[in-house]
């Protein structure tokens, strides 16, 4: 094969003066070449045909459910990609931000243990761990617990990135350890004297989970998943999205996140399976959408039905396939494993 | 000069920070916990060389800072001001040894250089990659003994001083690298 692969869409940070006496002659006509290299294209194919073996022994169902929706998400930091059938009831639907929704629905039907692997579209994240458009591997256990899930999520990384066991640290001891400060007692202004010496603009704007969000980015995330992975567990409550919460002093948000070389890999959910508390949440989304001028986006009656009908009590767990054959490959650029990304489509 | 929300800030763009002038030299988006999204930068102050991060949020906007790069040719040096000329418009231009920096040492009259303004006033002068200077002033070196590999310091024509091979006479002519200040060949 003469194309050479190794062209990299993604600006690479610049080392020396940059300028009339550095600059490179560029083709525009030059990207039509993919930016992966063709063994990383190989290693991403091995990682998928591993994931289906994974999930094969251990008698996981794949499942395929619509890209295109009529409702889209309501979570005020996940914008969805509208558009319309023109040829057909020229409605709105959205491409899907995750699967979680239509998964639940057959959870709902009596599916059993089900897992899918689906391109995912996020309007506005791209940088070098996003892609407007990604790959995600999503899967729900019946009966289990986010505990029991981390379980099989260990054992999964084992198998497929080769990984040692990974170690479980809650969010509170997370932030205890590595930022010096409780993430549940500390007030809202000592939150934010910490993150004003991070350098970020404009703090008096930021909510409370704002705050401890940057803290996780800028501070706590290097320091996870060092050597082994890191599952970090049991969420503020406010960080719920759509897991249960478990009550208690303080409440928390039954979710999990899991980190290898301090790279967000995966989030997951004892799921919430209560109807009422899920239209609760989807209103008070929808509330906070209005008065911050965001798209308002049809709530997504077929889950909340397919909820009132009966979810069975469960635990799922979305991972960014991407970012897997990232950590494979060895590199910190998704759009070395990726053939078109976004600038390239 | 117009402002940049964070889908237009990338690699090499020149924003205002606190009123300085500074080239994007790394942008990260990030969105920790499934929140808000930001932009990471990293930035180098022009003026300073000094570099920072700033985090913004995805509704911030930037400033553009009106840095121009243009190839220009040193003309003289008056003392305390080093002058160059745009060979387009003729127009003349001093700057001061901060602008300068180590890039003093390698000028010689009519060398093309690349001088970067802000707000029009020269801070930043960029010498040629490789320039030609005459050695004014060494040892003479022992002959023959270019297997040791080893160098002696020469004395440019500017003024600059660097390590050339022992073989390599006063009154001949050598080629410099201006990035690392090494001797590149005799010219």
């Amino acid at each position: 094969m003469s194309v050479d692969f190794n062209v990299s869409a993604a600006a690479a940070p610049t080392a020396g003066a940059e300028g009339l006496n550095s600059r490179t002659m560029t083709n525009e006509h030059s990207d039509w070449q993919p930016t992966a290299t063709h063994e990383s294209l190989r290693v991403r194919a091995d990682t998928l045909a591993a994931l289906r073996r994974f999930f094969a022994e251990r008698g996981v169902l794949e499942v395929e459910t619509p890209a295109l929706s009529a409702a889209a998400v309501t979570d005020l930091h996940l914008h969805s990609v509208a558009c319309r059938l023109e040829a057909d009831d020229r409605r709105t639907r959205y491409l899907q931000t995750s699967p979680e929704y239509a998964m639940k629905r057959l959870l709902a039907a009596g599916s059993g243990p089900i897992y899918q692997i689906c391109k995912v579209f996020r309007d506005g994240e791209r940088g070098r761990r996003h892609n407007p458009e990604f790959t995600m591997l999503e899967w729900y256990r019946p009966g289990w617990d986010h505990h029991r899930l981390m379980d099989e999520v260990d054992e999964l990384l084992q198998t497929v990135l080769g990984v040692a066991a990974g170690e479980r640290i809650s969010y509170a001891d997370a932030f205890r350890r590595h930022a010096g400060v409780d993430p549940h007692a500390a007030d809202d202004g000592e939150l934010r004297s910490r993150v004003a010496t991070l350098g970020v603009s404009d703090v008096s704007e930021l909510d409370r989970d704002d705050l401890l969000n940057l803290l996780l980015s800028h501070t706590v995330e290097a320091r996870l998943g060092v050597g082994r992975p890191t599952f970090l567990f049991d969420y503020p409550a406010s960080q719920a999205a759509l897991a249960r919460i478990r009550p208690g002093d303080p409440p928390v948000a039954e979710r999990f996140e899991v980190f290898i070389d301090g790279i967000e890999l995966a989030n997951g959910f004892h799921e919430l399976t209560d109807p009422e508390e899920q239209r609760r949440r989807f209103e008070a989304d929808l509330a906070e959408r209005r008065r911050r001028g965001l798209p308002e986006v049809a709530v997504d009656e077929r889950l909340l039905a397919a909820l009132a009908a009966g979810l069975p009590d469960c635990a799922g767990v979305a991972l960014g396939v991407d970012r897997l054959v990232m950590l494979r490959v060895g590199t910190r650029d998704i759009a070395d494993v990726i053939a078109f990304p976004i600038d390239r489509a | 000069m117009p402002s940049y929300n964070m889908n237009q800030v990338k690699v090499g763009l020149k924003i205002l920070i606190d009123g300085d002038p500074c080239v994007i030299v790394d942008a990260d988006f990030v969105k920790p916990g499934k929140g808000q999204a930001f932009t990471r930068i990293r930035y180098r102050n022009l003026k300073t060389d000094r570099v920072n991060e700033r985090t913004m949020r995805s509704s911030d906007m930037v400033d553009g800072a009106d840095v121009v790069e243009k190839q220009m040719q040193y003309l003289y040096n008056d003392g305390t001001h080093w002058h160059f000329m745009d060979q387009d418009s003729y127009e003349q231009i001093g700057a001061d040894g901060h602008a300068l920096g180590d890039a003093a040492q390698w000028l010689k009259e009519q060398d093309l250089c690349l001088v970067t303004l802000f707000d029009g006033n020269p801070i930043v002068i960029v010498p040629p990659n490789f320039v030609e200077l005459e050695i004014v002033e060494t040892d003479p070196g022992v002959r023959g003994d270019t297997s040791s590999g080893g160098t002696k310091p020469a004395t440019l024509e500017t003024g600059a001083v660097v390590r050339v091979p022992l073989f390599v006479q006063q009154g001949e002519r050598v080629k410099v690298d201006t990035r690392t200040g090494a001797y590149v060949s005799r010219a």
